[in-house]
């Protein structure tokens, strides 16, 4: 095409702090965050929505940000692994990631985390997965929900039982602090 | 990815005129949702347009009661809030099966009602920019025909083009009747959902019955294919977060050892989500036994053809159909 295209201006509210930056259209949200803004916690994997390694929060919910172009989202809360932990405290599934061995090389671990905090808040809600019994309420979160809940994101190094782990032990905590199964 | 122009629409009104505004003949703009197929394809450069008319913010994410019953789920209504949604887990069971069961849970936060309908259906060579295939660049051939075709489709195919449409949640509301609202530049219309979906024949370039410039607004749901017991099977190559090989949407009633009603559709096995007529007929007033669902899968599976990779389809849609069919009935006698 001969039609030239600006950059735009766009402000973006990441991890409770507003920025503005100039970019193309064309500049997804994962690459903003990496090569525009510094935050490198994002990790590209595939880069098509197959391996989960740049999952970050969306007002809460839980997104591949290769599939997001960055201007689509203006104004929209957007939480990075970096955006997790509070004033030098890890967030509890950071820490559960270390008790449990969660990792290995750590690639994919910031999408991981990401996405179990997602994942916690649509179980929290009651939202079904593809192996919640018809009509049933959610009542346990076993290890089948786990395994399907999680499936949109990889884990090269095979890490995946300390990752079921570290998901339970913050699970356990979440039903502790409301005082056991609803 | 090449780089475009971007515009925002604030009502469906607004966008179908920004997106005539910015499209003439041979350089069509494109709707945005959530971007999660339109994206990806853009980046392979297998979709290269110069501007992207972005309809997120319009107010179309409601669900909403028909009066005669039914439910009206807006456009931009996400999959995850579809499938999660009391009314479509209560009545509409089967719909919700069939979106939890497709792609993953970051893709369906995104993902929306008219954009998954509106993915492409496609195949690897499809997305290959290198392949030579005739739904990317008409005319230039087809490399699947002789190449890995164990995902391409036995039904409905054309010599032309063998991709199969990927959507669960499609052939889910195939088998509900549902139907689709649009509107565009001559106007609104509603098409049944069983004709929004084209086959390949010489054109496997045209995915959709949708006119350039038109969109989707809502879907309905009618009130006749709710309550019935239903069953959405996937069997693919992994447990989650794979494409069907072959899916079975089903929903039926039986009553006095007759099937009264019955809805069957299949995914996975052809360009569109294939609505299995024929079986439907023959278990129309049959009973609901290992025969009749046998015979009923012989006969929806008889005009299959098959390629080097993807024989095994053929055998596999049957025994899905009459493994599903045989579950929803087992109250009733079914499957002896």
């Amino acid at each position: 095409m001969t039609t030239s295209i600006e950059t735009e201006t766009i402000f973006l509210q990441i991890n409770g702090c507003r920025k503005n930056l100039s970019i193309e259209p064309r500049v997804s949200l994962l690459d903003a965050l990496r090569d525009h803004l510094h935050l490198t916690g994002t990790k590209k994997g595939c880069d098509q929505g197959a391996c989960g390694a740049c999952t970050v929060l969306v007002d809460g919910e839980r997104i591949n940000s290769c599939l997001a172009l960055a201007i689509q989202y203006e104004g929209r809360e957007i939480v990075t692994i970096e955006g997790l932990a509070n004033s030098g405290e890890l967030h509890p599934l950071q820490q559960a990631f270390i008790d449990q061995d969660g990792f290995q090389c750590g690639y994919c671990t910031p999408g991981q985390i990401c996405s179990v905090v997602g994942m916690l808040a649509e179980f929290g809600k009651g939202a079904p997965s593809a192996v919640t019994k018809d009509g049933a309420a959610n009542g346990e979160l076993t290890e089948a929900e786990v395994r399907e809940r999680m499936s949109g994101n990889l884990c090269r190094c095979g890490a995946y039982v300390g990752i079921r782990d570290a998901i339970q032990q913050v699970h356990g905590i979440q039903q502790a602090n409301q005082g056991g199964k609803q | 990815m090449n780089n475009f122009i971007y515009l925002r629409a604030a009502d469906a009104s607004s966008a179908v005129n920004l997106l005539a505004a910015n499209s003439s003949r041979g350089a069509a703009a494109r709707f945005l949702a959530g971007g999660t197929n339109l994206v990806d394809l853009m980046r392979e450069g297998v979709e290269t347009t110069h501007a992207l008319v972005d309809i997120t913010r319009a107010p179309l994410s409601e669900i909403q009661e028909l009066p005669d019953g039914g439910l009206r789920i807006g456009a931009l209504v996400r999959n995850s809030h579809l499938a999660a949604h009391r009314a479509v887990r209560e009545r509409y069971s089967l719909l919700s099966q069939a979106i939890l069961q497709g792609a993953s849970a970051q893709i369906r936060n995104v993902a929306t009602t008219g954009g998954n309908i509106m993915q492409r259906t496609r195949c690897y060579y499809f997305y290959d920019i290198a392949s030579r295939c005739n739904k990317r660049a008409a005319g230039s051939g087809c490399d699947a025909m002789q190449g890995f075709n164990r995902i391409h489709a036995i039904l409905g195919t054309s010599p032309q083009c063998i991709a199969t449409h990927p959507s669960d949640m499609c052939v889910a509301l195939a088998a509900l009747d549902a139907s689709v609202n649009v509107t565009g530049p001559l106007g609104e219309r509603s098409l049944p959902f069983s004709d929004v979906h084209r086959l390949p024949g010489d054109a496997p370039e045209i995915d959709t019955n949708l006119q350039p410039g038109e969109l989707i607004t809502s879907i309905d749901l009618p009130a006749s294919a709710a309550g019935l017991s239903s069953i959405y099977r996937k069997v693919r190559d992994r447990a989650s977060y794979a494409f069907a090989l072959v899916s079975v949407a089903a929903a039926l009633k039986v009553d006095n050892g007759i099937i009264q009603e019955v809805r069957l559709a299949l995914g996975g096995v052809a360009h569109k989500p294939w609505r299995a007529t024929i079986a439907e007929q023959l278990l129309r007033g049959a009973a609901p036994t290992s025969e009749s669902f046998a015979t009923a899968a012989e006969a929806e599976l008889a005009p299959a053809i098959p390629r080097r990779g993807n024989a095994f389809k053929i055998e596999l849609a049957k025994r899905t159909i009459a493994a599903v069919l045989s579950e929803l009935t087992a109250g009733e006698g079914g499957g002896q």
